[in-house]
């Protein structure tokens, strides 16, 4: 996750960077309240001491009497009792005057005492290598005839309150850091769910097919609507000049054709009316120049749309049956002018494709066994189900494929060995495989029946 | 058989009626859509050649307003060659489309096979001697029994059969019958020739060969 936020960071992702904002934030505001948990923990803990060492110098100062012209002190069992509750502390104390000491450790001095009897003044002071906290409270008792200030320390080590104020810091640390991470998991929810909707017009314009350039029509979040008009407006546009080049396409194939088409239709009429035999083989080598430009030019057109719908290839529920049957009727009239007879056996084959690029596949094998067929032969077109393959294969029963291998033959612009003056440009294989291919096909090339002929399947995967 | 031909290409119009008038056909030649609907409101028409580029509109429209006067078939000539607009010229109700240049040969083939779909019609048909020769059904009658002939003995006999006592060479029979893509020798017609006598032995009439020259029908 964190090499995806790094990561989304660097290409600036909107999310990444969303996370990472909130992450700092919520880190910020745990080392905060650590902070202040921990500072608040310790002061309390402080003053509790000092309360507690107050309470205890308080209570042994009250002890002290006068008997006698004389200070005299019976330390009370409570003053310690009460220390021991902070913990296993160290305690020192010292009940002196201003000039001896009375009881304690002789040299446990205050650097200052409290400016009147009853006052409690708090220190915290270096003493044995030990650093302590110290109460000191003062009382004026009578020592013979002349009152005399005695003042009462009571320190303790700190140990204790530094072992709670660390437990309460170690506590206050879980809890920032669950609450650190907490914050980045619902970060990271917000910027997923505030990116929700940018996400699902990506996904609604990925899904389209290559040609669907409608409008994006989504409720999109106020924010979104610039982008949303943008992409609207260029789509648009963009649609227009696909128009406008297929348009071009269409109209530059016409300018050129249609001349082409007079020319082919006046050498043939001069064809019937010429009677020299060596005027006849001009005009026959002008029809068969024009077949073969106007052959070109078709197939490289054909080959430019399937590549372009092959790259976006966009599908829909068809039935193969129904495309050979389509494809048989089409080049019936042509395989009946050599009297070559059509078979088709299909059984229903349902699946996903784009039906322009399948029909177009089979066309071009079709019309290779037209062309490659002898009159008077026939052609099988067969589509079974294989396995897990739908399998239509094209058999015919002429010179079949010599030695030449798929791959020369799928090759752009690459004719067989085998073909003799027959007209062609060499891309029908080459547009079949790669309309096969962008549904996941392939081709297939055998011998036909006794090793006579020729059979190209096409193989494409059953649903 | 009549054609009515919509194509603003004056020069490919001329050659396209000269050749169907060569083969026996009636043509009327409309080069707007204009005009065709003229031809169209005067004339009944076997079948219909619609270029789809046209200077007063889109062929493409004016299939299914002629199909809703008349319901003539069409075979859709057009220059733009590509895949989608093929798929789409059928969808508009054209019965084929042929793109430009064309063989004649097989536009033959194609108006053939549409009128056979459609269902032949008697009016074309010839009569030779005894026997009647019906080109759209690809048939011929004779004695009340009805053979069907192969597509080169079809067009092989319509040369003849609309062309009596005239000679034709092999060449020139070979430049009509076959496409020029075609790969074929001058013997092939030789071989057809054979098999149409065969086929019209008893109707009266015969293919003769005139020494040196070519093959022309006579009456017997
Ligand atoms: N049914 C077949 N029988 C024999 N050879 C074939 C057959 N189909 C294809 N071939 C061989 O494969 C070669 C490549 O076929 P492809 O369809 O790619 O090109 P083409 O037919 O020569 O030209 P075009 O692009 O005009 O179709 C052909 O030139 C031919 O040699
Ligand atoms: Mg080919």
């Amino acid at each position: 996750m964190i090499r995806e936020v790094l990561s989304g960071l660097r290409r600036g992702s909107i999310g990444g960077r969303l996370t990472v904002l909130l992450a700092t934030i919520a880190a910020l505001l745990s080392l905060l309240s650590w902070g202040m948990v921990t500072s608040f923990a310790r002061e309390a803990a402080g003053r509790t001491q000092d309360n507690v060492l107050a309470a205890s110098a308080t209570s042994i100062a009250e002890a002290l009497r006068s008997e006698q012209g004389e200070i005299r002190l019976e330390l009370p069992y409570s003053a310690f009792a009460m220390l021991g509750a902070i913990g296993e502390d160290r305690v020192f104390y010292r009940v002196a005057t201003e000039s001896e000491t009375l009881t304690g450790y002789d040299d446990l001095v205050v650097p200052e005492l409290p400016a009147a009897p009853g006052v409690v003044a708090t220190d915290t002071l270096t003493y044995r290598g030990l650093t302590l906290r110290s109460a000191t409270v003062t009382r004026r008792v009578l020592s013979g005839q002349t009152p005399v200030l005695v003042s009462v320390t009571v320190a303790q080590t700190r140990s204790g309150i530094d072992a709670i104020t660390a437990g309460l810091s170690r506590t206050a640390a879980l809890l920032s850091v669950a609450f650190f991470l907490l914050a980045v998991a619902l970060g990271a929810f917000a910027a997923h769910s505030s990116l929700k909707p940018l996400n699902e017009i990506a996904q609604a314009v990925g899904r389209r097919g290559p040609a669907d350039l409608r409008p994006v029509r989504r409720d999109a979040p106020r924010e979104l609507e610039p982008l949303l008009t943008a992409l609207n407006r260029l789509m648009e546009r963009l649609g227009q000049s696909i128009r406008r080049s297929e348009e071009f396409i269409a109209e530059a194939a016409h300018r050129v054709r249609t001349p082409l088409a007079t020319v082919r239709a006046q050498a043939e009429i001069a064809l019937h009316s010429v009677e020299e035999e060596s005027q006849k083989q001009t005009l026959r080598r002008v029809i068969r120049a024009v077949d073969e430009s106007s052959r070109s030019a078709g197939q490289l057109l054909d080959h430019a749309t399937v590549s372009f719908r092959a790259d976006a290839l966009s599908t829909q529920e068809l039935d193969l049956a129904e495309i050979a049957g389509r494809v048989v009727m089409g080049l019936s009239p042509t395989a009946e002018m050599k009297d070559i007879e059509l078979r088709l056996s299909a059984i229903p084959a349902p699946m996903r494709g784009d039906p322009l690029l399948l029909e177009n596949a089979l066309r071009n094998v079709l019309d290779n066994a037209v062309k490659y067929s002898p009159a008077e032969s026939a052609i099988d077109v067969t589509l079974v189900e294989d396995g897990r393959n739908y399998r239509l294969s094209v058999c015919d029963e002429g010179r079949g494929f010599g030695n030449d291998t798929l791959a020369e033959l799928t090759e752009r612009f690459r004719r067989g060995s085998n073909v003799s003056n027959i007209i062609g440009s060499g891309l029908g294989l080459t547009i079949a495989e790669e309309a096969l291919n962008a549904h996941g096909g392939r081709l297939e090339l055998s011998p036909g029946k006794g090793g006579k002929g020729a059979c190209v399947s096409l193989i494409l995967s059953a649903p | 058989m009549r054609f009515l031909l919509v194509e603003d290409n004056r020069e490919l119009a001329e050659a396209v009626v000269a050749r169907l008038s060569l083969d026996g056909h009636a043509v009327d030649h409309a080069a707007t859509l204009g005009e065709a609907r003229d031809w169209l409101s005067v004339a009944e028409y076997d079948l219909m050649l619609l270029d789809v580029m046209l200077p007063d509109g889109d062929g493409r429209h004016f299939l299914s307003e002629s199909r809703m006067r008349q319901n003539v078939p069409v075979i859709v000539l057009t220059a733009r060659a590509q895949v989608s607009d093929r798929v789409d010229t059928l969808d508009l109700g054209a019965d084929d489309y042929l793109t430009k240049p064309f063989d004649f040969t097989e536009l033959e083939a194609r108006c053939r096979a549409v009128l056979r779909r459609r269902g032949g019609l008697a009016r074309n048909d010839i009569p030779l001697g005894r026997a009647v020769f019906a080109p759209a059904a690809g048939t011929l009658t004779l004695d009340g029994e009805v053979h069907p002939l192969r597509n080169r003995e079809i067009r092989l006999l319509e040369v003849f059969a609309r062309n009596p006592e005239q000679i034709f060479s092999k060449s020139q029979l070979l430049d009509r019958l076959f496409s020029q893509a075609a790969d074929v020798s001058e013997n092939a017609i030789e071989v057809y020739v054979g098999r149409l006598r065969r086929r019209l032995s008893g109707a009266g009439v015969q293919i003769e060969t005139v020494r040196g020259m070519g093959y022309r029908m006579t009456a017997e």
